[in-house]
């Protein structure tokens, strides 16, 4: 039978390798916020006469109207998005205006979005309260699904560990792939996010709920054996849900449109990272905290088997 | 012959899920209810206009219900009066934030401009015929060319949709010349609402009274009757007495629209939000090519791998998908592109359950049971899991719900609740629909030597 409890923290290891890089960036650069949490404006227009106007002209009219640290970015051959801070509907009509004198040949908007700065930081505040009570509720219920199981409160911390793993997996995609591509953290990828949460926990349970069972009927055997027969009986259903996740996701980014590939992309890397946390990570720590293996760790190894 | 009884019941609600389903469904029109069946899209899909407004109080004060309620039905019928505008939505946000949605928009600034707009607030002239309480009629108060809101319905099914009126009708005062407002009860402990004038309109009141007795005097609010009482008596005091079978709500109700005719509080917008039409069209036929390729990709992988129960778990697919659309016509939930990729994503999740089942179905298989006995003790095994995990995502639907709706984020609200509704039907069709699909099955063909169908 394989054998994944014994390699545990070769598993935890690969985690780590990618979790750390993300924290890196996520230091360096930080995540890029989008207006639905820093406050500000957002226009993005569309060139009918299918030519784009130079960059620098399009900053002097803002400039001319007072925000002087415009964004400028090109999207598609015909259209450009313009974010600044926080404006007026009425300064967005005269800039309007004012692009389609100077650049001749009508332009239309295609999206304008303005938020308030006080608005944003609320949400953004709003956003964590979130995602803490959403670990806490599905921890309690975790706790309570389990209380007929010794140490019930371990499955609830343990999924939640695996939970903040795909967390942390994806807000450093995020933050690397935000760096390159210009990706931004707005509503929608917090809506991703929670979406993995669910999914994530959703896959960790189906294996605990393994554990819980067998746990009765192998009393004898030692845990680690127990949890590592769930793990292999419970994997090819993961696979397969897996699979089946993974197509509908990939057909979405593939034939999908742009305007939903980030927050796809994020929900595939999440819910890979999701039925690997299920399998690698929540059930081989319920073995670490059985055999209270943090005692050993800082200790001189006499025998590297706990590290194969 | 229990068997047959719910496979009836999943007939009869597939049959009803796939008339809902129609692209053309004429709605249900019975006697007095009407309603029509359409399938909503978003704002990121057909364009249009998004805002939220927040109560312009100053530091510390917080607006009470009552005046966000208040304020909210006026917005809704100001931007129900917008030109071109059938289904607007207007809804709370929290304490003190009303979320405005306004699909296919002509004019963003022109509808942003009308929320803000204080209303107004006329007494016309009507004659010996009352105009039912809704009617948009035409006043000469202020006639500078402005366009007079097209008659919408108000989106209430049942509603009755008021008829316009053509007439030109005479604006005697207007809102202003009111000081006070009250609910009361006279003698008989009927509400009445009692008023008191400015000086100004105590002179114009008086005179029109004293002329008009026994005529009717309309309440115009934003161009539409609220009231049409009776003139009684010549009300020269700059006081006087409205009566009319009020109930404690209405009379009240009609108060504050009076008292308020302008917003009860005053609005500023903290977020807009503008889409344009052709950007989400594409986005829409692009979504649901890719819905369905990535439909079509499962149905393919579960029947190879799982063999005839794969098959039946596609047609339990099938009916899932089905099913879920009837509902968000019916509720309606407005699609949007995250929704839409919510919906994707359930049929992933939605075949979760039916794997689950069928891998404890193979290993009890494997472990020597009769079909029969596998496929009961399969569902029984595999229901803690799909229980427990299922509640945990709609833990967190919940909690993204919750989230969407004090900040008026729809699409974040849509989204969670189209996968709320997905789990929620996939844990029907998953557990009951294949279950009995696959046991019907069972009873009309000899299965039980074809374990190769089960892919053993």
């Amino acid at each position: 039978m394989v054998d994944i409890v014994r390699r545990r923290y070769l598993y935890f290891g690969i985690s780590l390798l990618v979790i750390i890089p993300g924290f890196v960036a996520l230091l360096i650069w930080g995540l890029p916020l989008a207006i639905d949490f820093t406050g500000g404006s957002l226009l993005q227009v569309r060139f009918e006469t299918g030519t784009l106007p130079p960059p620098d002209a399009v900053r002097q009219i803002y400039d001319e109207f007072g925000f002087i640290d415009s964004l400028i970015q090109t999207s598609g051959n015909d259209a450009i998005i313009v974010r600044t801070k926080h404006m007026e509907d009425s300064t967005k009509v005269q800039i309007v205006d004012e692009m389609e004198k100077q650049f001749g040949g009508p332009i239309t908007v295609d999206r304008y979005e303005t938020v308030g700065p006080s608005i944003g930081q609320e949400v953004a505040l709003r956003a964590a309260g979130a995602v803490a009570l959403a670990a806490l509720g599905i921890m309690l219920y975790i706790t309570f699904a389990f209380r007929g199981v010794e140490h019930a409160f371990r499955y609830g911390i343990s999924a939640i560990i695996a939970m903040l793993h795909d967390v942390f997996v994806v807000i450093g995609v995020e933050a690397i792939l935000g760096q390159f591509l210009g990706w931004e953290v707005d509503a929608l990828f917090l809506t991703a996010l929670l979406t993995v949460i669910g999914f994530s926990v959703h896959d960790t349970i189906v294996v605990f709920d393994r554990i819980r069972e067998n746990s009765n009927i192998y009393r004898r055997l030692p845990y680690e054996t127990v949890v590592n027969h769930s793990i292999v009986q419970t994997l090819v259903r993961s696979i397969n849900t897996q699979l089946t996740v993974m197509f509908t996701l990939l057909a979405l980014v593939i034939f999908g449109g742009v305007t939903i590939r980030h927050f796809v992309l994020i929900l595939l890397v999440g819910v890979l990272s999701g039925t690997y946390s299920s399998i690698f990570n929540a059930a081989p720590i319920l073995v670490v905290w059985e055999n209270r293996e943090w005692r050993n760790w800082f200790r001189p190894k006499k025998s590297s088997e706990s590290l194969a | 012959m229990k068997r047959y009884r719910t496979l009836i019941v999943i007939v009869l609600i597939l049959v009803v899920a796939i008339w809902v389903d129609l692209p053309n469904n004429p709605g249900i029109h019975l006697g007095e209810y009407n309603r029509n069946i359409d399938t909503r899209l978003g704002l990121d899909l057909v364009g249009g206009v998004q805002a939220l407004l927040e109560a312009d109080l100053p530091e510390g004060e917080q607006p009470t219900p009552e005046n966000m309620g208040t304020a909210k039905t006026i917005v809704e019928n100001r931007v129900n009066g917008l030109t071109g505008v059938t289904e607007a939505l207007v809804q709370l946000a929290g304490n003190n934030r009303i979320v405005v949605e306004v699909p296919g928009a002509q004019d963003p600034e022109q509808a942003i401009a009308t929320i803000k707009e204080t209303g107004l607030l006329e007494f016309v002239h009507m004659g010996s015929n009352p105009l039912p309480e809704g009617t948009f009629v035409q006043t000469d108060f202020g006639q500078t060319g402005d366009p007079i809101p097209q008659p919408t319905s108000t989106g209430e099914p049942g509603a009755v949709t008021p008829t316009p009126s053509d007439q030109l009708l005479h604006t005697v005062m207007t809102g202003e010349t009111l000081k006070t407002v009250n609910v009361q009860r006279n003698q008989a402990g009927q509400y009445v609402i009692d008023f008191t004038l400015s000086p100004e309109g105590t002179k114009t009141f008086g005179d029109y009274t004293s002329q008009n007795i026994g005529q009717f005097l309309g309440i115009v609010l934003d161009k539409q009757v609220i009231s049409a009482p009776r003139v009684n008596d010549a009300i020269t005091e700059g006081q006087g007495v409205i009566t009319g079978g009020f109930t404690s709500e209405s009379a009240n109700s009609l108060a504050i629209q009076l008292r308020y005719g302008s917003l009860p509080i005053p609005l500023k917008v903290v977020t807009s939000q503008t889409v344009g039409p052709t950007l989400g069209q594409d986005s829409l036929r692009k979504s649901l090519i890719a819905g369905f390729i990535g439909l079509s990709v499962v149905i393919l992988f579960m029947s190879l791998y799982y063999r005839l129960p794969g098959v039946i778990a596609d047609l339990a697919l099938i009916v899932y998908a089905l099913i879920t659309f009837a509902l968000f016509k019916l509720i309606p939930v407005t699609l949007t592109l995250p929704g839409i990729a919510g919906f994707v994503l359930s049929i992933g999740v939605a075949v979760d359950a039916n794997i689950l089942i069928f891998e404890r179905l193979k290993e009890e298989l494997r472990s020597g049971r009769t079909l029969r006995q596998a496929i009961d003790l399969g569902w029984a095994r595999a229901w803690p899991s799909i229980r427990d995990s299922n509640l945990s995502t709609l833990i967190t639907c919940a909690i993204l719900f919750w989230f969407g709706s004090t900040f008026g984020a729809s699409i974040v609200k849509g989204f969670s609740f189209t996968l709320a509704i997905g789990v929620l039907v996939s844990m029907f069709t998953a557990i009951i629909v294949t279950r009995n699909f696959l046991h019907v099955v069972l009873d009309n063909i000899e299965l039980a030597r074809h374990l190769r169908l089960f892919g053993l």
